[in-house]
């Protein structure tokens, strides 16, 4: 049997052509040339009720306007997005809302991205006619990280479907009927436990769900929005980070139909205080004495110090990688240790037990492997030691008497003995540590939110993220740094070209 | 006869068990020839059941007045697994309370409906969907599809024949919404009763995702006389485009009122002064809303020279629906009515659709202030553009409904709300 041909039907949208494989509603067809549609009820990842019905369009020659969200486009069919029954239509929508919602938008959390005050000042009324007290409904915890305001819910819906459809755990629903229908949990706990729950309050178009942990933290206007991968686990959420005086102020899934469609975990989701750490290396540190006895140095001083302990050392080396640095650092690293004459590299990683799925798109899953990029680092060689809560593994490392590099690894049970017999031995790191303190030279690196780079996900797919904070002191992305220490040692670059990517 | 109200211009067809407790059981259903369209239907095969019923003309009495025979033609002709049937026995618009008598009187005459548009639309399985709070009506019902069930009419190999029906009745839990048809599927299947958008239509996706056709209890109690008789025979009454009888209820200020069985195209007036006995002494005719509280109000001109058919209706404005003629005499205050009308609309809007689920409660709002004397004339306005915006706007037309009357008594009993609103305005300025 052949397969079903694709058929394409063209239709006039604003009076622009457009051409869209047969099926496709008229909402997506006008996306598709940058008309965007008002929208409530409809979300790309979730069934389509249309019942919000804000966006309404004119088909002319039909007898109504039609809900572009469920209404298929046509072959030379003419819409309207802008004409006057359309406007008219979806002004009385709004108005409709209006009747109702609270406009304490000067608290309100979701103020800066709310699509109720988008749409009524894009084309709303002027004045609202209702003369009658709004009606009350008040707060609701709803457990987890979620906080309902009642009053402010524009019924949509959005938030039910996504625990009936994606989560797949049914605790949210519409109760009571008409102007009382509001949305109520089950049992107390509410979604407390439901682990993609947060995404609900990504999806609220309007102010009703929102986070505790962002509760009048920031408002959205002043947020600095950052494209990123989620750092918790291998699965390699694409995110969002959003800052604030050079602080994360909360992740937020960005879209990426092959990795984790609109969603992110609530595990990754909770986990960037580390971000916002303040004990930082913040200048290369070059050892003066027996022990602990560091002078900070320039950055010139410290490759020239570190390429002359590496330089001059004898003996094989020996490295330690970590699974949460990009591709570029770990590549670095490895040309690096190649330069020296070659040496395994190993890393430790944590990891939980079970995986967690998004039952609705089973492709997301909050990985067992809980680093970004232990893939990257395999691919490169490196081989993974250590127990499950990445300690251990280092035993042998420990009392090396060669050269050795430690790279972003905070070697938290390592003591500071550790590497008191290497011959040279250098750290690379974001916070301080005792296992660094016997380390000639301590170079201070960026995390993967103060730089450029690109992690490789558990499914081998390489996801670039952007620098979303300012790095502390003098502290670098550890890829320059490498670099800069293995050209300072004279070695060619490209070392490792023939091992790249195998 | 028993029944409280009948009158000699009656044609009583679908009523004539009315009143007589032995027309509920099954042996009195036989004696007035229960059974015997059923026997035919399955002597004339499927299509030829279609084409009868197209030829009488009948038109669903649910309301929107479709032509039955063709609801069933849009059924699949092929099979690729269940058809289901829905009687949507959940009677709930305000003014209406025919239903209710068919199914406590002459339950046999609507299983006998039922087993025949089954039959013809393939459905294996037909569904009494009865509202809850018709707890006689359920009862009856129950005991004579259990009747049904042992004499072999219905279930397995009915009439010995190879075709097998089951009958299941449902009682509805009280939501007006579920006597629309998606909602019914939905409720039937143990969800929310809310309406379901189309497409798809029910005949291509309806109960359990499946071809499913729905019908009225009227509309299938029509059908085994019309089978029994012809399609032809049918047609002696009523008008070329409303064909048949219908029953009439009748409620409001007049002296009788009640359900008549009358021939489509009865002469409003006709059933106002002589069938229901007019109004009372020193009362005259003030609105007529003619089909149920969805549909527009009339005003006393305007009931001059109806014609109580589908055309003759909307010749004047407004809808037969479901026939259920409310009569107001001139004691009235128009204002306080449609308030009550959108309170009911305000209370039953299942919330899915932003203009109803916000414009019925604050059109009543708005209402609720002017009978009370503190509304203005701009709220007049107000009301007239709410409708509009709740007008064709919606996934069902409940919507519609509660906009139409607002919108027809401003136009046509203007006088009735600037008495009030002046009425404020004067105990203001004192
Ligand atoms: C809000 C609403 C309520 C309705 N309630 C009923 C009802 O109680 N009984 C009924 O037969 N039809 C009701 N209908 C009409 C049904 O949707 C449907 O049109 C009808 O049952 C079809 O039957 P018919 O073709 O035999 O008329 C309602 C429609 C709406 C929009
Ligand atoms: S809480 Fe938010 S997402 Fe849920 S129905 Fe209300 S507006 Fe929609
Ligand atoms: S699934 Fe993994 S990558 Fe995605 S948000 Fe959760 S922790 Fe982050
Ligand atoms: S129009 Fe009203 S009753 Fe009908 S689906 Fe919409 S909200 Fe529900
Ligand atoms: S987005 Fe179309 S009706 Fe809500």
């Amino acid at each position: 049997m052949d397969a079903p041909k694709p058929q394409a039907v063209t239709l006039t949208i604003d009076e622009r052509e457009v051409t869209v494989p047969k099926g496709t509603t008229i909402l997506r067809a006008a996306e598709s040339i940058g008309i965007e549609i008002p929208r409530y009820c409809y979300h790309p990842g979730l069934s389509s009720p249309a019942q919000c019905r804000i966006c309404l369009v004119e088909v002319v020659g039909a007898p109504k306007l039609a809900a572009s969200c469920v209404t298929e486009a046509m072959e030379g069919q003419q819409v309207r997005t802008q004409s006057e029954p359309a406007l008219e239509m979806r002004r009385g929508v709004l108005e409709f809302y209006l009747a109702n919602h609270p406009l304490d938008c000067p608290i309100c959390d979701q103020s800066g991205e709310c699509k109720l005050q988008d749409y009524v000042h894009a084309e709303g009324r002027e004045h609202g006619r209702s003369r009658e007290p709004k009606r009350v409904f008040g707060r609701d915890d709803f457990g987890g990280d979620v906080l309902f305001y009642g009053d402010r819910c524009v019924m949509c819906t959005r938030c039910v479907r996504f625990m009936n459809e994606m989560a797949q755990d049914p605790r949210l629903a519409v109760v009571e009927r008409g102007n009382r229908s509001i949305i109520d949990t089950f049992f107390d706990e509410g979604v407390e436990g439901s682990p993609y729950s947060g995404n609900i309050v990504d999806i609220c178009p309007v102010g009703a769900l929102v986070s505790k942990d962002f509760l009048h933290k920031a408002r959205a206007w002043d947020l600095e929005h950052t494209p990123s991968v989620c750092p918790n686990c291998s699965q390699g959420c694409n995110i969002e980070i959003h800052t604030r005086d050079n602080l994360v102020q909360r992740l937020k899934p960005r879209d990426n139909p092959e990795v984790n469609q609109y969603w992110m975990c609530d595990y990754g989701r909770a986990r960037y205080e580390w971000l916002n750490r303040g004990d930082r290396i913040e200048a290369p540190l070059i050892r003066t004495g027996e022990r602990d006895a560091r002078a900070a140095a320039s950055w010139e001083e410290a490759i020239r110090a570190a390429a002359a302990e590496l330089g001059g050392a004898e003996g094989p080396v020996r490295a330690v990688a970590s699974a949460f640095v990009s591709n570029e650092a770990l590549v670095a690293l490895a040309t690096l240790v190649e330069a020296l004459g070659g040496g395994e590299i190993v890393f430790r990683s944590p990891r939980t037990v079970g995986e967690i799925p998004l039952p609705g798109f089973e492709k997301l899953a909050r990985r067992e492997d809980l680093a970004p990029n232990r893939e990257g680092a395999e691919a490169l060689g490196m081989k993974r030691v250590g127990t499950n809560d990445a300690t251990g593994g280092l035993e042998s490392l420990a009392a090396h008497a060669g050269k050795l590099v430690v790279l972003g690894d905070e070697l938290e049970d390592a003591g500071p003995e550790f590497g008191a017999e290497a011959a040279a031995y250098l750290y690379l790191g974001s916070y301080p540590t005792e296992g660094a303190g016997r380390a000639k030279v301590v170079l201070p690196i960026t995390t993967f939110a103060e730089e450029e780079g690109s992690f490789t996900n558990h499914a081998r797919i390489v996801q670039r993220y952007e620098p979303a904070l300012q790095a502390p002191g003098m502290a670098r992305p550890a890829a320059t740094v490498l670099e800069a220490l293995r050209a300072a040692l004279g070695t060619p670059a490209g070392a490792l070209a023939g091992r790249r990517g195998s | 006869m028993a029944y409280p109200y009948t009158h000699e211009k009656e044609v009583r067809l679908l009523s004539r068990g009315w009143g007589d407790p032995a027309a509920r059981t099954l042996a009195g259903a036989r004696a007035m020839g229960g059974y015997e369209g059923l026997a035919k239907a399955l002597e004339l095969g499927r299509e030829k059941v279609i084409e009868e019923v197209k030829a009488s003309g009948l038109r669903g009495r649910g309301g929107a007045g479709f032509p039955t025979g063709m609801k069933w033609s849009f059924m699949p002709k092929e099979k690729r697994g269940p058809h289901y049937l829905c009687c949507n026995a959940d009677e709930s618009e305000p003014g209406t309370f025919k239903d209710r008598e068919l199914l406590r009187w002459t339950p046999h005459q609507l299983i006998e409906g039922c087993l025949i548009a089954a039959y013809a639309i393939q459905a294996e399985h037909a569904y009494l969907y009865c509202r809850g709070e018709f707890f006689e009506a359920n009862q009856v019902l129950a005991r004579a599809v259990a009747e049904a069930y042992e004499a072999g009419l219905a279930g397995e190999k009915i009439l010995g024949s190879g075709i097998t029906i089951d009958l299941t009745v449902h009682q509805g839990a009280g939501a007006y919404i579920c006597g629309e048809e998606t909602a019914l599927m939905n409720s039937l299947e143990g969800r929310r009763g809310l309406p379901r958008v189309k497409p798809p239509f029910p005949a291509a996706a309806g109960l359990f995702n499946r071809p499913t056709t729905i019908n009225n209890v009227e509309t299938l109690c029509a059908v085994p006389h019309i089978i029994k008789n012809g399609g032809a025979w049918y047609r002696q009454w009523g008008s070329e485009k409303s064909p048949g009888t219908k029953l009439f209820c009748v409620s409001g200020h007049v002296v009788r009122p009640g359900n008549y069985e009358l021939p489509l195209g009865f002469p409003l007036q006709e059933l106002i002064y002589d069938v229901c006995g007019g109004f009372r002494e020193g009362r005259r005719l003030k609105a007529v809303i003619p089909g149920g509280s969805s549909v527009p109000i009339m005003s006393e001109a305007e009931c001059l020279d109806c014609s109580l058919d589908y055309e003759g209706v909307a010749a004047k404005g407004s809808m037969l629906g479901c026939a259920s003629v409310i009569v107001m005499d001139d004691s009235t205050n128009i204002v306080k009515q449609v308030r009550r009308m959108v309170d009911f609309y305000a209370h039953e809007s299942c919330g899915q659709c932003t203009p109803c689920r916000e414009g019925t409660t604050w059109l009543s709002r708005i209402l609720v202030r002017i009978e009370t004397g503190r509304g203005t004339e701009e709220d007049l306005q107000t009301l007239l553009d709410l409708g509009k915006q709740m007008t064709g706007t919606t996934i069902c037309v409940l919507s519609d409904s509660a906009a139409a009357p607002v919108a027809s008594s401003i136009q046509k009993f203007r006088d009735d709300y600037l008495a009030l609103i002046r009425q404020g305005e004067a105990v203001g300025a004192a």
